[in-house]
């Protein structure tokens, strides 16, 4: 198997899967009915992503594995999501302001993925771009419109950038397994979307009369499996009923 | 470049209209260009089927009902999931958009008009129940992911509107 090309599809996909769960945590708990709907929905779309992906990542061993397998039995360690996704969903403008800082990067990712040599990351990515956009539309919106808001509003959504800045430099960390897929030119490489990445928040945050961290000092760890202390309490989640009945299906 | 032009053995589509998408159930698998192929060979139906959505839990049904279709006329049919080329709403048929129509789902609308309405720019979705463009978007994202929902503002009716893909 390639080993290199199993941890990138995870990398990418484990991700999406956390993201989605976190946003999968607030069904019924929107503020709102529409933005409930709203968070569902682009959760919905993350899992299915992460679906495909996993799907792929399965067929690449020799033995009989299954895209469930890969989401619900593996250990902390072995997620390999960036630290940013699985903060814990405190109150709608940290939701917000932690989806706009991925919604933003992911986009820019899916549109380097979409040429990728690997005929099915490319597919994959194709699809995912129209979700992506929708979803950046909707986030961005959002961090206006909080920003530009009341007093309370504006104060909040600004805590909570200046929190979850520590954590965005990770999505450009290249580990082993993204300078060996660069190589093979299926991978993308993600030193050059830092510059236009931060450039396009800095515009988003201005317009919403926000302020861009200057922050130095970043964390990072989620790649190489060492995560946050919210992680494992996110995975008992996840992994409950597999845990609990196994092989369940539904 | 894109392949839009689906495979279809003629004899199986009066099989294939009669499955339908569960969440709109007033359009079949084909009025939704979500069957890329269908073609008999050795005694199987291998079909080719393209989500709408990544995510779209109709996908999974929709994939059951075919090979339930089928196996009522005593054929096996075998799904495949293709993602590639991906789905466009350019691919839900003629009929397909005015059968939406009727059932209260204003049908997509092509790619500029579309970002003028989910923008909130330009009035133009039709409320599917008085035909007046007097409407405003409530909420980008609806009752399924491939939906937003709109609220007339002649006869006050809500409605879902079916998001243009491309």
């Amino acid at each position: 198997m390639n080993q290199n090309l199993y941890h990138y599809i995870l990398t990418i996909a484990d991700t999406n899967l956390i993201l989605g769960q976190r946003l999968g945590e607030l069904c019924g708990h929107g503020p709102s009915l529409e933005t409930d709907i709203a968070l569902t929905n682009i959760s919905l779309d993350l899992i299915g992503q992460t679906r495909s992906y996993f799907q792929y990542a399965a067929s690449l061993f020799d033995e009989e594995k299954t895209e469930d397998d890969i989401a619900f039995l593996r250990k902390e360690r072995e997620y390999r999501n960036v630290l940013l996704v699985e903060q814990p969903n405190t109150h709608f403008g940290y939701v917000m302001a932690r989806q706009f800082l991925f919604d933003v990067f992911h986009l820019m990712f899916l549109r380097e993925l979409e040429n990728s040599k690997d005929e099915t990351l490319a597919a994959i990515a194709k699809k995912g771009i129209k979700e992506a956009s929708y979803h950046r539309r909707f986030s961005s919106d959002w961090i206006k419109r909080l920003g530009d808001g009341t007093e309370e509003s504006h104060t909040k959504i600004q805590e909570a950038v200046n929190n979850l800045w520590r954590y965005t430099n990770e999505l450009f960390q290249m580990t082993e397994a993204d300078v060996a897929m660069v190589k093979e030119g299926v991978g993308v490489n993600l030193e050059a979307l830092k510059e236009p990445y931060y450039e396009t928040v800095s515009e988003v945050l201005k317009e919403a009369t926000l302020e861009v961290p200057e922050r130095k000092y970043f964390q990072k760890g989620g790649k190489e499996g060492i995560h946050t202390e919210h992680m494992g309490y996110l995975l008992s989640d996840l992994q409950y009923m597999q845990r609990a009945f196994p092989d369940m299906k539904w | 470049m894109t392949e839009t032009k689906p495979n279809i053995q003629t004899d199986l589509i009066p099989i294939l209209e009669s499955v339908s998408d569960p969440e709109i159930p007033v359009l079949s698998v084909l009025d939704l260009g979500v069957i890329r192929e269908a073609v008999k060979e050795d005694g199987v139906v291998r079909i080719k089927l393209t989500p709408t959505y990544s995510g779209c839990p109709a996908m999974d049904v929709m994939s059951d009902d075919l090979k339930a279709a089928f196996y009522k006329k005593g054929m096996q049919a075998k799904v495949q999931l293709v993602l590639s080329p991906a789905w466009t709403t350019d691919w839900i048929s003629e009929a397909g958009k005015r059968k939406m129509e009727e059932y209260g789902i204003a049908a997509p609308l092509e790619e500029t008009a579309d970002k003028d309405a989910l923008l909130g720019e330009k009035k133009v979705v039709k409320c599917t129940n008085c035909g007046s463009t007097n409407t405003h978007l409530v909420s980008q994202f609806g009752s399924t992911a491939c939906k937003a929902l709109f609220k007339c503002d002649d006869c006050q009716e809500p409605f879902d509107y079916f998001k243009c893909l491309k």
